[in-house]
């Protein structure tokens, strides 16, 4: 039987192909129990998890506690601006504190890239990476390519735009690890200050025109523009920047073909997207959120046999 | 390594439409009763006997497959992980009679796991369990068959052997493997 090659979800450059498509298969048959009259079954109930996020999140956290809950495993929950972080504890003291209950599997979202790495190479429990600073995001990636699986069939050979700040974004380098490993090709488009200086050793294309971006892709996922992470000024004005490089319905229907619009949230209305298009038919950003509940079932319950 | 064969594909036919006229007896035209065959392998045998009493009853009989893995309690306690395969039940069993089918009855644990699995989809009236080949003396739980194929004694270490033309085979057989 297959198993994951990894005991951690660390990043998707860590774990290969395979690995991708055992967590797509698994994820189908979540998705199906999803669909349920009673959506829960009982696979962790002897596992406990414990959901620790030092930087704030809506989505991912609530899909994750709803993915535990549905797997019937015990959540506890962890938030840095009511804990004992507050006072100068350390990651690892604070951390090992919650091992020390007796808890299978830790999913942290930390702001310094790294920080899950180095909690797996210290502690004995699985840890699943929520999104560690600027670094990865591997469930988004995931269920970003699941999605595109699920409209086309597979996701080999198809064009894929990421669009915004990539600078900043641990969406963008999870996403683009994770469609190369399956044979997409990856362009990244954005403002030049937004694009890191080494981009190019990823193999990916570089377009600065966000037409020119929409009009070669079957796929744009944009990406929001992260001003908490950003220090300096990268662009003159968010009305500059969503003037060059904001998608309007009007651009999405002057394509002469239909392309698929990804966001993973939260939409900045107004800015990288208008309105019209967040909510046209084009739009793929709530079945994202779906797939997400299912693509983490199925990463916690491939992990959670790792153990043993 | 030892094959015996316990069915071969005729065989393997009377016994099949043998179960269908059990069947018939006790649920007469299936206004209430639905099939749901046991993933992997129940699917294959759950298949057969709907084809074959829809020939005899004229009319469609509900069947589904229904995959037990999420509800196994050996979950984290073996060797090799557990893949799932799908589950595919496009009606409620609610109040309905439930026809439980699965190829061979061993320790029972699987059986366990599908009434948990079933739950999902309402609340049966009745569960009644129908399979090919039933190994006794080697339940682990208080388990048994209402509609059985064949009984065969059997030690732990011998296995039995389904082949399904769906599956591939040259012909259906059945064999102990020693």
């Amino acid at each position: 039987m297959q198993q994951l090659s990894v005991r951690h979800l660390l990043g998707i450059k860590n774990i290969n192909q395979n690995d991708i498509q055992l967590i797509f298969e698994t994820a189908d048959t979540f998705k199906e129990v999803l669909n349920r009259p009673i959506k829960k079954v009982p696979s962790l109930r002897d596992v406990t998890i414990a959901n620790v996020f030092f930087e704030n999140s809506t989505r991912t956290r609530l899909s994750f506690e709803l993915a535990q809950k549905r797997l019937s495993a015990d959540v506890i929950n962890f938030s840095s601006s009511s804990s004992s972080v507050k006072k100068g504890e350390t990651l690892l003291d604070t951390v090992n504190n919650i091992l020390a209950m007796k808890v299978d599997m830790i999913v942290m979202r930390h702001s310094s890239p790294g920080a899950p790495h180095f909690l797996a190479r210290h502690v004995k429990a699985n840890i699943v990476n929520a999104g560690d600073g600027t670094h990865e995001h591997p469930t988004q990636a995931l269920l970003d390519s699941f999605s595109i699986r699920e409209k086309f069939g597979e996701v080999r050979g198809k064009k894929v735009a990421i669009i915004g700040d990539i600078l900043h974004s641990r969406v963008a380098l999870s996403n683009i690890f994770a469609l190369q490993k399956q044979g997409a090709e990856v362009m990244v488009c954005g403002p030049v200050t937004l694009l890191p200086r080494y981009i190019n050793e990823l193999g990916v294309k570089v377009e600065l025109d966000v037409r020119k971006a929409l009009q070669w892709c079957d796929v744009a996922n944009v990406l929001r523009i992260q001003l908490e992470r950003q220090q300096i000024k990268y662009f003159p004005s968010l009305r500059e920047y969503s003037l060059y490089y904001g998608i309007n319905k009007a651009m999405l229907d002057s394509l002469d073909k239909e392309i698929l619009l990804m966001h993973p949230g939260p939409i900045n209305r107004g800015v990288e997207l208008t309105s019209d298009a967040a909510d046209s038919h084009h739009s793929v950003i709530l079945n994202q959120v779906e797939n997400g509940v299912a693509i983490r079932m199925a990463v916690l319950y491939l992990l959670a046999q790792a153990t043993s | 390594m030892q094959k015996r064969i316990l069915f071969d594909s005729q065989l393997l036919d009377l016994t099949l439409n043998r179960l269908c006229q059990q069947l018939i007896e006790n649920h007469d035209a299936f206004e209430q009763t639905v099939i749901l065959g046991m993933q992997p392998r129940g699917i294959f045998l759950a298949d057969r006997l709907q084809q074959k009493l829809t020939g005899l009853l004229g009319k469609e009989i509900l069947t589904g497959h229904l995959d037990t893995t999420f509800y196994r309690d050996d979950f984290r306690r073996r060797e090799s992980p557990l893949k799932p395969n799908t589950t595919h039940v496009p009606f409620i069993i609610e109040d309905k009679k439930v026809i439980l089918v699965d190829d061979v009855l061993f320790t029972g644990r699987t059986v366990r796991a599908a009434l948990d699995a079933m739950i999902a989809f309402g609340r049966p009236k009745k569960v009644e369990l129908l399979v090919m080949v039933d190994r006794k003396y080697s339940r682990d739980l208080p388990i048994e068959p209402f509609y059985i194929g064949r009984q065969v004694n059997t030690i732990m270490s011998q296995r039995v052997l389904v082949e399904w033309k769906e599956q591939g085979a040259a012909e259906d057989a059945i064999w102990l493997i020693t």
